[in-house]
């Protein structure tokens, strides 16, 4: 064990350089740079408000908030595991030359979502200001789903990394995948105005749990209990676990196929 | 005492006629039973040891296993089966400039280099002069890559690579870009570095460069061990065939 956190230590700055340098190409010739981050999720928050909230009728209190609350932890994830899925064979040139363990490549993209993610808490924050939003103390909390997230993202980012260099097909499968699961989320309904038995197999989700934490915190001013805490951690790490399994497992092959 | 240990080393390749790239095709040919793969044998059976402080080459006609050889001593692969010991740091000098993105600027480069490379930071830091002066670029540090040459490229490559004094030093055929001048210069740092006692292992078809740097020299023939022997030996029965 020891020798792996060395090694881990020893490439730290490797890590810290690619999502500098992810974060320089992403805006690379944009004049509004980083602020596309936080006006993004802006923009998707009134189109989504427009439809959902005055076509569709959807009622849910503070909606804007509610939608963007949802989305921006929703998107980290979708974000993060997208990137890192594409991030083993995207290194392809990388690998084959120097001798780097491999799992850096999965572990930056999750943490340059990360990052994009905190950026996009800043709209979060202008719509509280916007909205004359009573924010409770509990958001100090937000930190706490965020993490959960992280881990949970990093093992389905293994797995998914790992999968793709042998079967590109899974990049395709997994971006309509992703856009299913968005819409089995609550995010821009209520849990509530799901029929009930559609709300039981909420229990499989582990992105509700995250989501419904984060909301917790950051609007509704409940501490999460027990149960909750231990439901989103046990959905974290045995994502971790099944990932770092999968991908020691598969990880020697790699170069034979990129 | 030895640095390198190679142990019944065998490396194996699935040569696939043509790449098996997706779901579709793989269930299709599972089902045909067509998932033949062709064996390939890039290494069979090698049993070296290195010593430290030696300065070792590996000779042989393309095709014979050399570059998958400093590839597994290196990491980048592992061996189908057999066991390989490494003790020290190594710098592997394979390819130069691997993870060098052409988009960024040649400082941003080295930094970057660096880290693909394992350095810290600090280390970087201190060193980054030393890095300009040596590939003597230092008018074109702030120009994105994609506008150098090649040459230019494999000069920023070595002196970063050969900025820490690592306990093993592998060259793979790169003293062959560069003009003369500063293909000179790569062998003066090679020299200074054997000096302070890293091991070196030349892959090299230059059988003079080979003669004049090593000490003990490997013959490879398609992937099994011709002869091992002093420079001169190997060398002369080389030239021979």
């Amino acid at each position: 064990m020891k020798p792996r956190l060395e090694v881990f230590l020893r490439y730290r700055y490797l890590l810290q350089d690619l999502i500098v340098k992810d974060i320089k190409v992403k805006y690379r010739r944009s004049v509004l740079g980083l602020l596309w981050s936080i006006l993004n999720p802006l923009f998707m928050m009134l189109v989504i408000t427009a439809v959902f909230e005055r076509i569709f009728k959807i009622k849910v209190e503070n909606f804007p908030i509610y939608y963007l609350t949802g989305s921006s932890i929703f998107n980290f994830f979708s974000e993060g595991t997208q990137l890192a899925m594409g991030s083993v064979f995207g290194a392809s040139s990388l690998i084959k030359k120097v001798y780097i363990p491999k799992y850096i490549f999965p572990l930056e993209k999750v943490m340059f979502a990360f990052v994009n993610f905190m950026f996009s808490l800043v709209a979060v924050i202008i719509m509280f200001v916007v909205l004359r939003f009573p924010v409770p103390w509990t958001v100090v909390l937000f930190v706490i789903p965020a993490i959960y997230v992280l881990v949970f993202s990093i093992g389905v980012g293994l797995i998914l990394s790992a999968m793709s260099v042998f079967f590109r097909d899974i990049v395709h499968l997994y971006s309509v995948l992703v856009v299913a699961w968005q819409y089995l989320t609550p995010i821009m309904y209520s849990y509530d105005s799901l029929p009930e038995a559609v709300q039981l197999f909420m229990c499989f989700n582990p992105m509700y749990y995250f989501v419904l934490y984060f909301r917790d915190v950051t609007m509704y001013g409940i501490v999460p209990g027990f149960d909750l805490n231990i439901t989103c951690m046990a959905f974290a790490l045995c994502s971790l676990l099944a990932g770092l399994l999968v991908f020691k497992k598969k990880q020697d092959k790699f170069i034979l196929f990129i | 005492m030895s640095i390198i240990e190679i142990d019944h080393v065998s490396m194996h390749f699935n040569m696939s006629k043509e790449k098996v790239g997706s779901l579709k095709e793989y269930m299709i040919k599972f089902l045909k039973r067509q998932l033949m793969f062709e064996d390939f044998t890039a290494l069979d059976n090698i049993t070296l040891t290195i010593e430290s402080g030696d300065v070792f080459g590996i000779v042989g006609l393309n095709g014979s296993g050399k570059s998958t050889l400093l590839k597994i001593i290196s990491g980048i692969l592992k061996p189908t089966t057999g066991t390989v010991r490494v003790v020290g740091s190594i710098a592997p000098l394979i390819e130069l400039g691997a993870g060098f993105d052409l988009d960024l600027t040649a400082r941003e480069n080295i930094f970057l280099n660096g880290s693909v490379l394992g350095f810290s930071r600090e280390l970087m830091r201190e060193k980054f002069e030393e890095i300009v002066d040596f590939s003597e670029l230092r008018e074109f540090i702030d120009v994105p890559m994609k506008n150098f040459s090649s040459g230019m490229i494999a000069r920023i490559g070595f002196a970063i690579a050969t900025i820490t004094r690592p306990e093993i030093l592998i060259v793979d055929e790169i003293l062959a870009v560069g003009d003369f001048h500063f293909q000179k210069k790569c062998e003066e740092r090679i020299s200074q570095l054997m000096a302070g006692g890293t091991t070196v292992i030349i892959v090299s078809h230059t059988l003079a460069q080979i003669r004049r740097l090593c000490r003990h020299v490997m013959w490879l023939e398609k992937g099994k061990v011709r002869m091992i022997g002093t420079t001169k030996e190997v060398c002369d029965a080389y030239e021979q065939e």
